[in-house]
């Protein structure tokens, strides 16, 4: 079998295709954009933006209509914060802005200018898990692991909220973020788990 | 999602002339229904003017009241002790509105700019007399469990998917306003309409004006209570909410203050319901005669006849529960 291509994972696989589909869209919107000098600008326009992702500072330039978790997975290639619904039904998309948890697909990336982002990535210290991602194996809170990310995330703000003083007050106040497999009575194990426990992260 | 040119506005003054400019762009807060109704073609700005650099979000105490910065954040807000203290039904409404997260997000401005929800006008290949004057209304003889059953036209049913505000309707509040001809004030039950003939205005905002803040007069309600029915236990909106505020002093009723949401084009004050209220003592009758005047013009669509039924349950057990 060939080495490389061993090596290569399914996402390297989908980075790579979607470069080669975007070029290969680029020539004919150049052209068409060509008939109107005005409307260049206004598509092709990018905007400045510096923000801090799991301590990491970055400098990009992005198009106004990018959302913040459209940047991340696309631009900076964190894929572990999900997209589901896009519409902010679901609650996969959850990250921390400036310790507070949203939904990043409701939020344009430009609107985060000095912002400080913690997506899932930026739980664990190296090896060690974060006590929720510990919480979540040992309590089973996850089934086919799409929500999983936002519900650690949801679940974290929760905590630092102060809303999981009960099993009822965890279930209202993790209920922006929906299970599909409905793994939700080990989900609030484990948040209660880790409320109990306490956690020294953040 | 369709490009768009991109401001960040750092006054009030500076917002309203970028928008003045550009009259088919927007203010954007929050975010979290715009970019919604972006995502789906249903609002297509050609400009955005990002104002949350906006001194806007200063939570301030009065002798008369307190007043709320429009981009005042709809979770600091909730859980703010000043209003928990003094307008613990606002605190409610807050708590029964979207999801944490969202509320993380949305602004006290932008949760009164929202759009409804009716399926029609998130759908742009179906008619909707609000999105697309003149194409018909597709909820009227269509799906329309969600929809109004006061103040309706035959243009529209759709109904304002608020809960904050309507607890800021019970509450008497005002909305603060600032446009290019200068700043005015509008009663929040003034802030959005009917939908007449016009289901495309939503409010009487004039164009180019901006909200800039929430004032609530300080009250004497003792009993607050807000109700809200929907399909599941969280994160919904409602089939009906229902805002109580009542003063009570040795068993009468002093004071009263009821409106309700998912009934109307915008909160719906049950001014009848208050008057009989006013003077009579606290009464599991007087509730129930109290809800059936509250009744007075309403109407079904088909699917929605099930609110003529639950809207009276639902008030009286808002009232009873107030008082409990």
């Amino acid at each position: 079998m060939d080495k490389n291509l061993k090596k290569e994972g399914r996402r390297d696989f989908l980075k790579k295709s979607t470069a080669l589909a975007a070029l290969t869209i680029a020539t004919p919107a150049i052209i068409k954009a060509g008939e109107n000098d005005e409307r260049i600008a206004a598509l092709f326009e990018k905007i400045p933006l510096n923000l801090e992702v799991n301590g990491v500072v970055h400098s990009l330039s992005v198009e106004p209509r990018v959302t913040l978790l459209d940047l991340l997975r696309e631009q900076l290639h964190l894929t572990g914060t999900k997209k589901g619904c896009d519409y902010g039904q679901c609650g996969a998309c959850t990250v921390h802005v400036d310790g507070k948890r949203i939904n990043s697909c409701l939020t344009l990336a430009v609107m985060n200018e000095g912002k400080k982002i913690t997506t899932i990535e930026g739980l664990a210290d190296g090896d060690n898990l974060h006590p929720m991602q510990n919480a979540f194996i040992k309590q089973d809170g996850f089934q086919c692991g799409y929500c999983t990310p936002g519900q650690i995330m949801s679940g974290i703000a929760c905590i630092n909220e102060g809303h999981a003083n009960s099993r009822e007050e965890v279930q209202e106040y993790m209920s922006g973020n929906i299970c599909r497999c409905g793994a939700y009575p080990n989900i609030v194990d484990a948040v209660m788990q880790v409320k109990k426990e306490g956690s020294n992260h953040d | 999602m369709i490009n768009f040119e991109y401001i960040r506005a750092s006054s009030v003054k500076a917002a309203v002339d970028a928008l003045a400019k550009n009259p088919t762009g927007g203010f954007i807060a929050g975010g979290t229904n715009l970019i919604d109704l972006m995502k789906r073609g249903v609002t297509v700005p050609t400009r955005l003017i990002d104002i949350n650099n906006l001194p806007l979000k200063e939570i301030e105490e009065s002798k008369t009241g307190i007043s709320i910065g429009a981009l005042a954040i709809n979770s600091e807000v909730a859980e703010n002790e000043l209003i928990k203290n003094n307008f613990p039904l606002l605190s409610m409404a807050f708590a029964a509105g979207a999801s944490p997260q969202l509320r993380n997000m949305a602004t006290v401005g932008g949760n009164m700019m929202q759009r409804t929800r009716c399926t029609y006008f998130y759908d742009t290949t179906m008619p909707c007399n609000k999105r697309q004057p003149g194409t018909g209304c597709g909820a009227l003889n269509g799906y329309n469990r969600m929809h109004a059953i006061f103040g309706t036209s035959e243009k529209c049913i759709a109904v304002h998917p608020s809960d904050m505000c309507v607890a800021l309707a019970a509450l008497n509040a005002t909305v603060e306003v600032s446009g290019i001809k200068g700043e005015r004030k509008i009663l929040f039950t003034d802030f959005h309409r009917l939908p007449g003939e016009t289901p495309d205005k939503d409010n009487t905002l004039q164009k180019g004006e901006i909200i800039t803040g929430v004032t609530i007069p300080f009250n004497s309600f003792n009993k607050n209570y807000y109700l809200k029915i929907r399909d599941r236990a969280s994160y919904a909106f409602a089939l009906i909410s229902v805002a109580v505020a009542l003063e009570i002093k040795d068993g009468i009723i002093k004071k009263a203050s009821l409106a309700m949401g998912g009934v109307a084009h915008k909160p719906w004050r049950l001014t009848d319901a208050e008057k009989y209220l006013i003077g009579r003592p606290v009464d599991p009758g007087h509730f129930q005669k109290a809800a059936y005047l509250a009744m007075k013009g309403a109407k079904g669509y088909g699917q929605n006849n099930f609110k003529l039924k639950m809207v009276p349950i639902a008030i009286n057990e808002a009232l009873t529960k107030a008082i409990a």
